[in-house]
């Protein structure tokens, strides 16, 4: 094997090893997010939308309604809606707008939200208080 | 679908709030963007305060959502809106569904024009970088630096050379040098303009730890740009390494470009996946003629209230649910439940918004307005089933999340292994060959194989009137073996009504006039039988006859004096008693009975004078149906609370085989679950309220509704028509959409199991085939166009 070869075949591996670091365990070790309770009785966070979304992973008190604000900042159109299939909601996000979904309150469990097409996920971590 | 709750439903509209205010005082919600701090906000608070008619106005940054209260009389929530905007931020009013689904609709018309406009430009950029590249490869061809690798340039400069050098030998004349650069300022510029969104999303995912189909394009035309820049300034170093100096600009453009044509056709074959629901929402009337005072008034339909006298002139669409107060006319409902005949209305029946009124004029007291219709119920419902998800997508879900972090770590691997192991220009191949892996990948395909058939589908059914709450109630119906249906209400209409009216021989009555004595005497009685005399007799246009000296005789039936007449209404023993035989009619009245009907015995002034037959009548429309559910496959049980006898007479006359009678209602649970310890996949069919139980237990519940009120709690699917037909409809629906999903998911994974080793060069060694980037990217856009082409196909289904 010539040195160039064994180059590129290190380079490769070092390659393959960070992107599989870097899309699938780096991402990992971000927390989640605590929703905030307003004066109104619900417990509210916003979430950001731009090629995913920002808290991905929010905790929510059991018992007790939520207000998801999604804050589309793009137009692509593989975040224009969001999912989340335990509430049977199919929402619209206008572009660079902020939406407001509200929600009932839920028992104790991890409820997942997507973008329209499943690509897109976050979590909802719903916790007895 | 853990909760349906009515919160739950009507959030999966962006909040709109608008609850009950006092009269002269509304509010509204104004969804206002540009507000980035509490200065903003206060801002725009202090605006709207001061703005005349507000009462009170309160705006919150974070929902970015002005909530105020005004007085309707002396300012518009347009205006509102207006006061805001000339604060320098944007506002809009909060929308209802079908505005949400406007604005959805004109993001996407958007989206298209810009797709149509970049993938037009960019084609055309491409075609003039191909041209341009031809000189190039002659070129290098003649320094015997080798023809091009990438097999598509190569048969294109065969086919296109000769021609093109001949047509054109001016451009031959240009300095290469100038073409490359000529060729690099093109495709910057291309990528910059038509191709930009895709390097900025695929970047803002990045930031995310997240990778999508963007990322894909972004890396491989990325890098193939990147290689060219270097080949165009420094092309010695190339030269020196024995590597010729190939520029792969025309290829960066014609990817870019045949993915904006994939994209394209992909957001129309998108927005055509919802065209039910539009079609639906379309419906709504936008106005209201109310009877106020006396006077007839045009109003918004928003402004219409319960209680409200609404006149309906002939083929106007009726603009909410209501009860009729005075006129008749057929009404066309088949936009709604499916029904294809117009439903006869007259006072007291209940009409729907949206349906269409026939030659008559109706006026009619509101019942249901705004998000209480039945339109809007539908609405919300569809909503509800497009936002479900189908058990089948989980695979689709699991493979599509880890997707392209794997195809670029196999497009790394590509390279590394065509360096190592190319007899000839490694450099050169591993590189086309690792572009073509991440370009011919397409994740999409996979996203969109269950979503839009679940779309298309639930779309369908509503048009169909079939209500099916969403993809998991749509997976299981495929399944169904077995179809238990509910006797009364279900396969019959659910109540009695007189069937026939034979005179005796030698009757002293006429037809008319035994119904109007018969009534007289039964619309004193409690009888259950009585009220499907009496609505015989009004649906006769008989006039009301007073009834003396009524009585009741328990078990028998009853006597009274009608007009002078004295009236003996019952069975053969009351008869019997006053001595009167029913024998002349006894052979007719055993004939009635073996075809479920009971006959009502009548004598006037001591004489028997005929029989009326009354029975709950078979819907005309079940045997039909159920013929169709067997040719299905389907095993048909009727379950009844009746005798085996009575009950085996109407399953005889509509065709069902095997009969469950006797059945308490609570024992209906058990016998669904008897068939499923069988291994019996269970539809329970039933009237959604009598029945919810059942209908929760069985694996799919459908709900009979009437089109005027849908009990859907318990149930997986409503039928918006008393029509057993539409089951038939629903399992063939759901059976074709299964097959739909499965096509659409064999489709998305096998062109990415084969198109990615053949990216790759998996056919190199053996055939010496070699795919281009150019043709991968081809590939990839047509496979998210076809799979949504595939879901768009439901369309066209006609019911069973």
């Amino acid at each position: 094997m010539e040195p160039s070869e064994i180059f590129v075949v290190v380079a490769g591996v070092a390659a393959i090893g960070w992107v599989n670091w870097y899309f699938f365990l780096a991402e990992r070790r971000k927390g989640a997010v605590q929703a905030k309770v307003g004066a109104t009785g619900f417990q509210q966070v916003v979430i950001r939308v731009e090629g995913g979304y920002t808290p991905a992973r929010v905790r929510l008190r059991a018992g007790q309604p939520t207000r998801l604000v999604f804050d589309r900042r793009e137009d692509s159109s593989c975040s224009e809606e969001v999912v989340i299939p335990e509430f049977g909601i199919r929402c619209f996000l206008p572009a660079h707008q902020r939406t407001g979904i509200d929600l009932p309150a839920k028992r104790a469990g991890a409820y997942e939200f997507t973008c329209g097409m499943g690509m897109l996920r976050g979590s909802l971590v719903v916790e007895d208080a | 679908m853990a909760t349906s709750s009515n919160a739950a439903l009507s959030m999966a509209k962006p909040a709109a709030v608008a609850p009950a205010a006092p009269r002269g005082q509304a509010r509204v919600a104004i969804q206002v963007s540009g507000m980035t701090c509490a200065a903003c906000q206060a801002r725009v608070q202090k605006t709207l305060s001061a703005s005349p008619g507000v009462l009170d106005a309160n705006v919150n940054l974070m929902t970015a959502e002005a909530s105020v209260s005004y007085d309707p009389a002396l300012v518009s929530p347009e205006a509102l809106a207006a006061q805001v905007r000339s604060t320098g931020y944007g506002a809009a009013l909060s929308r209802d569904g079908a505005d949400a689904l406007a604005e959805q609709d004109a993001a996407r018309a958007r989206e298209f024009r810009e797709l149509r406009a970049k993938a037009l430009v960019a084609l055309g950029a491409g075609a003039v970088a191909m041209i341009a590249s031809m000189p190039l490869m002659a070129v290098h061809a003649h320094l015997g630096l080798g023809a091009p690798a990438d097999p598509f340039m190569r048969w294109s400069m065969r086919v296109l050379n000769p021609p093109l050098s001949l047509s054109l030998p001016w451009l031959y004349a240009v300095p290469p040098w100038a073409l490359t650069v000529g060729l690099l300022a093109l495709t910057t510029a291309v990528m910059a303009w038509a191709g930009r969104h895709f390097y900025t999303r695929a970047w803002a995912a990045f930031r995310h730890h997240s990778a999508d189909m963007n990322t894909l394009i972004a890396v491989g035309t990325g890098a193939a740009y990147v290689l060219s820049l270097v080949a165009t300034v420094a092309p010695g170093f190339f030269v020196a390494r024995g590597v010729p100096p190939d520029v792969y600009y025309e290829a960066v453009v014609l990817i870019i470009a045949l993915i904006l044509v994939g994209n394209m056709l992909e957001a129309r074959a998108k927005r055509q996946t919802s065209t039910a629901l539009r079609g639906l929402m379309q419906l709504q009337p936008r106005t209201a003629r109310l009877v106020r005072d006396d006077v007839e008034l045009d109003v918004a339909v928003d402004q219409v209230q319960v209680g409200d006298v609404v006149v309906v002139r002939p083929g106007e669409r009726l603009p909410v649910d209501g009860e009729i107060l005075s006129g008749v006319s057929a009404v066309d409902e088949s936009m709604l439940t499916g029904e294809p005949l117009p439903v006869e209305k007259r006072a007291g029946d209940r009409v729907i918004g949206a349906t269409v009124n026939g030659a008559g004029a109706l006026r009619y007291r509101a019942t249901g307005v705004g998000a209480g219709t039945v339109l809007a119920h539908i609405v919300k419902l569809m909503r509800e089933a497009q936002g479900s998800r189908a058990p089948i997508q989980r695979l689709a879900d699991r493979i599509s999340g880890i997707f392209v972090p794997v195809v670029l770590s196999l497009s790394i691997a590509t390279f590394v292994v065509w360096f190592v192991a190319a007899d000839a220009a490694p450099a050169v191949r591993a590189f086309a060959a690792a572009v073509a892996v991440l370009v011919i990948a397409c994740p999409c395909a996979m996203g969109l194989a269950v979503p839009t058939a679940v779309m298309v589908a639930t779309g369908k059914g509503a048009e169909l009137g079939v209500l099916i709450k969403g993809g998991e109630a749509l997976e299981r119906a495929h399944a169904i073996d077995t179809v238990v249906l509910d006797k009364t209400g279900t396969i019959t209409e659910g109540k009695p009504s007189v069937t026939d009216v034979v005179l005796a021989p030698g009757a002293t009555v006429g037809e008319d006039v035994l119904v109007a004595l018969v009534a007289a005497v039964e619309r004193a009685s409690e009888h259950p039988l009585a009220a499907a005399i009496s609505a015989h007799a009004a649906g006769r246009n008989l006039g009301a006859m007073e009834v003396q000296a009524f009585e009741s005789v328990t078990g028998r039936g009853a006597r009274g004096a009608v007009g002078g007449h004295v009236v003996l209404v019952g069975n053969q023993a009351l008869l019997a008693a006053e001595g009167i035989t029913t024998e002349p009619l006894d052979a007719r009245a055993a004939e009635l009975a073996d075809r479920g009907r009971t006959a009502v015995f009548a004598a006037v002034d001591g004489v028997l004078a005929g029989l009326l037959a009354i029975a709950d009548e078979i819907r005309p429309t079940s045997r039909d149906a159920i013929a169709r559910l067997r040719r299905m496959g389907l095993e048909v049980v009727m379950l009844t609370g009746d005798t085996r006898r009575a009950a085996e007479v109407v399953a005889r006359a509509a065709g069902v085989e095997r009969v469950v009678a006797g059945v308490m209602p609570e024992g209906k649970v058990a016998e669904v679950e008897r068939l499923q310890r069988d291994g019996r996949v269970v539809a329970m069919v039933g009237d959604g309220i009598n029945d919810a139980p059942a209908l929760a237990r069985a694996d799919v519940g459908i709900a009979m509704g009437s089109g005027t009120d849908i009990a859907v709690e318990a149930s997986d699917v409503t039928l918006m028509r008393p029509d057993l037909r539409a089951v038939a409809d629903a399992i063939a629906l759901s059976r074709r959409t299964m097959r739909t999903m499965r096509q659409n998911l064999f489709w998305a994974f096998a062109y990415n199991v084969v198109g990615i080793p053949i990216a790759a060069g998996a056919l190199y060694p053996a055939f010496g085939l070699l795919l281009s980037p150019v043709l991968a990217s081809a590939a990839m856009a047509g496979s998210s166009v076809s799979v949504v082409t595939n879901s768009l196909r439901l369309r066209r289904f006609r019911g069973a």
